[in-house]
């Protein structure tokens, strides 16, 4: 469908969100706890946060929890009878206040879990997910979404985007149908805002390195040490693909009371010793630079070679909680450096 | 600082030396020399907090030989840790301590580091201070509401456990899996059951370094629990962990006149 750009005034926003509210929808948005920003879930337009560049986790524990239930088995002698998720019972949600960067990250989620087969649990999630997102204004040094194809005005994967304007009214872009049924809940809330430019009230976000060719600067960088070189202060604690809006490694456990139990799905990270390790003892990943590697080599030459899209948004979190200040977008300038190769 | 790097660098007395770096917007990062050339890049000032003994253990450092740590009293007190638990040995690192007038001390043995910290008086930050003396004056219940509160956020990523100079055991309980002790899952239950174990296995091992609370990327300020514990074993057996060798293990030791009143 076509974008149709509308002005969403801001007391009309907080109406609309009331009306979503009184229709019993569940909604989540970034609310402030402490030093935190948060997803929660939220019963009223106050407890959202205004001020802020990013929340500290992404939003892609709304399509892939951090825990989920995959089925429950039962085991009676020698028969073991699986119990199916009923996926009816996952619930419709709206996301509000999603940045650009983190909705844009459920394009490489969907391409991951899409493969085949498709996990339809991540689909239904998906499907039955609204965002309702925020452009950015304001950004940080850590930000470098425009480097990689993105931006503060991105509009995909968000469902409606939101630019706030220099009075407060929003512009809004209403992307997708189920944008469009959001602004159907409340028509008389939006006005046309055709022609509206929503450019100047977007943030800065220079270039911090040239993605052409990336793929096979990645490639030619495999053998040489720079991934050793960068990684000798990772202590391999996985904080940042546990940030990371498009990190989808996972761990799968049972757990069993009796007879009875249930396969659940937790997040992991290819950056953990454990990752790898084999029963044997045997580690293919013997070194936190090898791991490393693998991060950078998967997000940016293994993802687009093979689902042609890339594993990484460019939203920062990862080098802003690094304990020891690994950064990113630093690490690939190296790499892309011709000189280094 | 980078003098005497360069020097013990070229004289052969260590292979590297580990210290900070300027980082990223203005942060300082964890930084390792190999050479004297690489030695120019040393910075110590004060935003130098983080602990740089867990870099000691490390597979990917210690392959280099012989280090040299530029320590902050935090990384002076892990080293006594490491040592009392037989870690570090006399002879495996040299320490370089710079105070806070940035006089430096060259310590070459563990010896040299307890003189040093024998003078000093480890303290906590005034906000974990003021955090502590607010979850003692909480009522049990309370107490438990702010924590499970708290981890509602913990992912189970156990960044806390990386950052940790204690936390070296080459496999934690928690990833013991015949049986398992503590649910893999971030789950309420998990969490709590993944921190309690890890709060007891610091007790009295802890340094009160607070790089846990640090390194946790949704800010649970999770250094409470083992510094809290810490405190609690000084109290009863007058041990400060992380400052000689004479210490002991206050938890893992048994003597008659203990107090066991909190058994059966
Ligand atoms: S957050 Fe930093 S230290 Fe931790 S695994 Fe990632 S890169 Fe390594
Ligand atoms: S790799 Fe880092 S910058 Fe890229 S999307 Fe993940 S957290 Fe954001
Ligand atoms: S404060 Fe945290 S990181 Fe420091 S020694 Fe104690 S438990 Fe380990
Ligand atoms: S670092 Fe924080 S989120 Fe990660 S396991 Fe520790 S407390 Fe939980």
């Amino acid at each position: 469908m076509n974008t149709q750009i509308k002005i969403l005034k801001s007391a009309n926003y907080i109406k609309l969100l009331q009306k979503l509210f009184d229709h019993k929808k569940n909604i989540y948005g970034p609310v402030r706890q402490g030093k935190r920003i948060g997803y929660q879930k939220i019963n009223s337009a106050n407890e959202l946060a205004t001020d802020f560049i990013i929340p500290d986790m992404s939003a892609k524990s709304f399509v892939f929890p951090c825990i989920e239930k995959l089925f429950s088995f039962t085991k009676d002698k020698e028969n073991v009878e699986i119990q199916n998720l009923n996926l009816d019972n996952i619930p419709e949600k709206i996301i509000v206040g999603i940045r650009p960067c983190d909705a844009l990250g459920m394009k490489s989620l969907k391409a991951i879990f899409g493969r085949d087969p498709a996990d339809s649990i991540f689909q239904t999630r998906l499907e039955r997910t609204t965002f309702i997102g925020y452009a950015c204004n304001q950004a940080d040094d850590y930000c470098f979404c425009t480097s990689i194809n993105g931006g503060p005005g991105n509009t995909e994967g968000s469902d409606i985007l939101l630019t706030k304007t220099d009075s407060g009214d929003y512009i809004a872009e209403i992307i997708t149908p189920k944008g469009e049924s959001i602004v159907a809940s409340a028509p008389e809330l939006f006005e046309d805002g055709s022609g509206l430019d929503k450019q100047k009230y977007l943030a800065d976000v220079p270039k911090r390195f040239d993605d052409s060719n990336l793929e096979n600067k990645m490639k030619a960088a495999f053998d040489t040490n720079v991934f050793d070189e960068y990684a000798i202060r990772c202590i391999g604690c996985a904080a940042c693909a546990y940030v990371c809006p498009t990190c989808a490694c996972f761990d799968i456990q049972d757990r069993t009371k009796g007879s009875k139990g249930e396969r659940i799905r937790t997040w992991d990270s290819c950056g953990l010793k454990l990752f790898t390790l084999h029963t044997s003892g045997h580690n293919p990943r013997e070194t936190q630079g090898v791991r490393w590697r693998q991060r950078l080599m998967h997000k940016f030459s293994y993802m687009p070679e093979r689902l042609e899209v890339r594993g990484c948004v460019g939203c920062g979190r990862c080098s802003r909680r690094c304990p020891v200040d690994m950064n990113i977008a630093e690490s690939i300038n190296i790499i892309t450096d011709e000189n280094i190769i | 600082m980078i003098e005497t790097a360069k020097k013990l660098l070229k004289n052969g007395d260590v292979n590297i030396v580990i210290g900070y770096s300027e980082g990223s917007q203005g942060r300082v990062r964890p930084f390792f020399a190999r050479n004297e050339e690489e030695a120019e890049n040393l910075v110590y000032d004060n935003r130098c907090t983080q602990n740089l003994a867990m870099y000691v253990s490390k597979k990917e450092i210690s392959k280099y030989g012989k280090p040299a740590i530029v320590a902050n009293i935090h990384t002076l007190r892990g080293i006594i840790r490491l040592a009392v638990e037989n870690q570090i040995k006399d002879g495996d690192l040299i320490a370089l301590h710079i105070n806070d007038k940035d006089e430096m001390t060259v310590c070459s043995t563990l010896e040299e580091i307890e003189t040093h910290l024998a003078t000093v008086t480890p303290q906590i930050s005034d906000e974990d201070k003021v955090m502590i003396e607010k979850l003692d004056a909480m009522s049990l219940t309370e107490r438990r509401n702010f924590w499970e509160k708290e981890m509602e956020n913990c992912i189970k990523c156990y960044a806390c456990r990386q950052a940790c100079p204690l936390c070296y055991c080459t496999q934690c309980t928690v990833e013991v899996n015949q049986p398992q002790w503590i649910p893999v899952e971030a789950s309420i239950d998990g969490n709590l059951e993944w921190h309690i174990m890890r709060a007891m296995h610091l007790s009295g091992r802890c340094i009160s370094c607070g790089q846990c609370g640090d390194a946790c990327p949704v800010g649970i300020p999770i250094h409470l629990l083992p510094m809290k514990l810490s405190q609690e074993v000084k109290n009863i057996y007058g041990s400060i962990s992380g400052m000689n060798r004479s210490e002991g293990c206050a938890m893992a030791t048994y003597q008659p006149g203990d107090k066991e009143n909190f058994i059966g």
